[in-house]
């Protein structure tokens, strides 16, 4: 029988196997919106805005580890999905965005509501397709599913022009796709594996740094038995966080500009370094010329582009982190060298010298609140086990330095792109993908207001999101600069004129709860916690002038922190 | 250092737009760049000089490797190799200097493919450095135009670029 390019659309989708896709319809997309209201196997999720719709889904991604889907319309709906679309790029998160697009033959005239969606998202996505031929549409949304989730995952994006969608032909989803010009590796080579673990094994104070990779291709428990089987000390990305239990006592914290002093010291004084699924961000490294300057480096990575591209590697390795890291503890197991144990106590014996300086300490006697000690109370309330999305600045890192992350894909935040806005949509895929977990999205007064449309969304679907609002007043990140590095001149970074937030998302029909004395903020949570109908917006009044420490500044190495 | 960077792509709309845009966004420089189809309908034949330290070169690589629609890449500069390129100048060909740019085209191998009574075009084709030495010796007031078709390259002996 004969299909529709928009009935063929559908049924690429429950044969892919995806439940719920994010979108916003519009001109160019009604053939496939008709198609979707006359079946019920793909929910849709009505968004507010398209950048929401590219959001939730990688939320919905990152807390899964299957594909987010999007679908949005030509012209505007491509273009506001584009900072959705760049967000998933730099974090490597497999999303398959559709996009609308104006019929064929007024391609290139200036159509209503016509933009070169493929121009516009080359840059940004790991591939894209523009579809000519219903003929090709299901070969086309096939291949869009295989290049976003294998190797190093990203965002496909397909365009599909309207007349396609009208057009007809038979339907047949294929099982499997092969592309002479794409061929992923998984497999590390056996001969740089054994070089890595002779290495490793000469280590005196050896160092594991791990990042996103190992969270997106689910090695964790790998990671986690290779750690406690080696001893050594492990440091996490903001990408990575989760992959090994923060609560263990081998590990040291994150690292980078607001990393730990442990992590940070320990990197800056390492003989060996291993580099798991993580890519030298300038976050991470600080001054590049001063970054691990006694180290041998190990970099475990699946794409060959990110090794030596900042700094250049000892032993480099390209393949699937599970894979090689599988590979590299049997041959831990099975061959006669051991660590170092000597020298991996006086190792140990200076991580904790440099541990007793609690560099994450702060004021637990003051009456305004302390925004970490509302991310710690929620750690408390929530035992540890919600899933937490942030959004971008200072709230984001004391997210990350005091909610601790026992397991994988319970933070996620946007750390490559560091895109505002970015994590209440994320919270409603993650509660969407996972009902009846908890979910929490840390945000700031900044942050918030530039998705706060979805409130509206959140009310659709009765999603009962935790929105934790460190409110300062100020977009404390810009403001901690200002104040560094520019004098205290504090020039466009305090936020007049905010909105009440208790009554917006009471307008909303949702819950508000605005709290502040730090009496309140344990009793508050609790409370938050026990609302299951509804988006709970806690509005925290915090310490204005807080900062975040300890900080590598622009040009320091990583041994030159400001502490507190 | 210059290196020139043969990649067999799929022949498709857009193909070129990812390598070019990818040397634009990265800040790497094209020097020249041609490209046109195979014997195989289906692929592409790229071309590209470029210039750069060799961690600059290294990234360069891979980062096209990484395109979707790059099938295979070559760089010729790491082995013997011959490159090409042709030129097409029009010059104005009057009096004496008639007969001197006849002379300088046949010292340098070229062919005068087009004769008025004022003007010749003359075509030429050589490594880049014949080109540029070829211009030189041209008195810079006689020319008209110049068109330089950038430069393709094919490796020597056994080793061939082929899926």
């Amino acid at each position: 029988m004969e299909l529709t390019g928009a009935e063929i659309f559908v049924r690429c989708l429950q044969d892919e196997g995806v439940d719920i896709i994010f979108g916003y319809p519009g001109g160019a997309v009604l053939h496939i919106y008709d198609a979707l209201y006359q079946q019920d196997k793909v929910r849709h999720i009505l968004v507010r805005h398209e950048q929401a719709a590219t959001h939730a889904a990688d939320g919905y991604a990152r807390a899964t580890g299957r594909p987010g889907v999007a679908l949005v319309t030509s012209g505007p709906g491509a273009t506001n999905a584009v900072t959705g679309i760049a967000t998933a790029y730099m974090d490597s998160i497999p999303l398959v965005v559709f996009t609308g697009q104006v019929p064929t033959p007024l391609i290139g005239n200036d159509a209503f509501q016509e933009v070169d969606s493929i121009g516009i998202t080359r840059p940004c996505v790991k591939h894209n397709f523009l579809v000519r031929d219903v003929r090709l549409l299901a070969e086309t949304i096939k291949k869009a599913f295989y290049v976003a989730t294998t190797g190093r995952p990203g965002p496909v994006v397909v365009d599909i022009p309207k007349d396609i969608t009208a057009q007809r032909c038979e339907y047949s989803y294929p099982k499997r796709v092969t592309m002479r010009s794409y061929n992923p590796v998984v497999k590390g080579h056996s001969g740089q594996i054994k070089k890595a673990v002779d290495l490793i094994m000469t280590a005196k104070r050896p160092m594991l740094y791990t990042g996103g990779g190992v969270i997106l291709d689910n090695a964790s428990k790998t990671l986690t038995e290779f750690t406690r089987l080696l001893g050594f000390p492990i440091t996490n990305t903001l990408m990575g966080l989760g992959a090994y239990p923060a609560t263990d006592k081998q590990f040291v914290g994150m690292l980078g500009m607001h990393g730990t002093y442990e992590a940070n010291m320990a990197m800056h004084s390492c003989d060996v370094l291993v580099a798991i699924g993580a890519r030298f961000d300038d976050r991470v490294t600080g001054n590049i010329e001063k970054f691990c300057p006694t180290a041998k480096i190990v970099h475990i990575d699946v794409d060959p582009a990110s090794i030596s591209k900042n700094v250049k590697v000892d032993v480099p390795i390209v393949g699937g982190v599970d894979n090689v890291l599988k590979h590299m503890l049997k041959l831990v197991k099975e061959g006669s060298d051991k660590p170092d144990a000597e020298a991996l106590k006086e190792w140990w014996q200076q991580i904790d010298e440099w541990r007793a300086i609690d560099c994450l300490k702060f004021d637990r006697t003051s009456d305004i609140i302390k925004p970490q000690y509302v991310v710690e109370t929620l750690y408390k309330v929530t035992k540890g086990n919600a899933y937490v999305t942030s959004d971008v600045g200072q709230h984001q890192m004391w997210a990350a330095q005091f909610y601790k992350f026992d397991k994988p894909r319970r933070w996620i935040n946007s750390g490559g792109l560091g895109t505002m806005g970015f994590g209440f949509p994320a919270a409603m895929g993650v509660q969407l993908a996972f009902p009846d977990e908890t979910v929490c999205c840390i945000t700031g007064e900044g942050s918030i207001q530039m998705c706060i449309q979805e409130l509206s969304t959140c009310r659709q679907y009765g999603l009962p999101v935790k929105i934790i609002n460190l409110n300062n007043r100020y977009l404390g990140m810009v403001r901690q600069w200002q104040e560094f590095f520019y004098q205290k001149r504090y020039a466009m970074s305090y936020m007049e004129s905010l909105p009440d937030f208790v009554k917006l998302a009471e307008s909303y029909g949702h819950v508000g709860m605005k709290i502040e004395k730090p009496g309140d903020v344990e009793g508050a949570l609790k409370e938050a916690m026990k609302i299951r109908d509804r988006t709970v917006f806690l509005d925290f009044i915090t310490d204005q002038y807080e900062n975040v420490y300890p900080m590598i500044p622009a040009g320091g190495g990583q041994n030159e922190m400001i502490l507190i | 250092m210059r290196h020139i960077i043969s990649l067999l792509l799929e022949n498709e709309s857009g193909a070129l737009s990812r390598v070019a845009g990818l040397f634009s966004a990265r800040g790497y420089n094209i020097e020249s760049l041609t490209v046109a189809p195979t014997e195989d309908p289906s692929l592409s034949r790229m071309t590209i000089v470029t210039r750069g330290t060799d961690s600059v070169i290294e990234q360069i690589t891979k980062q096209l490797n990484k395109l979707i629609d790059v099938v295979k890449l070559m760089d010729m500069t790491e082995g013997p190799h011959i490159e090409r390129e042709m030129l097409l100048m029009k010059v104005q060909a009057k009096d004496a200097a008639r007969e001197e740019l006849k002379r300088i085209t046949d010292i340098f191998r070229g062919r005068i493919i087009d004769v008025t009574d004022s003007s010749y075009i003359i075509e030429l084709t050589g490594a880049g450095e014949k080109i540029d030495a070829f211009l030189q010796a041209v008195d810079p007031a006689s020319i008209l135009e110049v068109v330089r078709s950038g430069v393709s390259g094919i490796a020597r002996g056994d080793k061939a670029l082929r899926i």
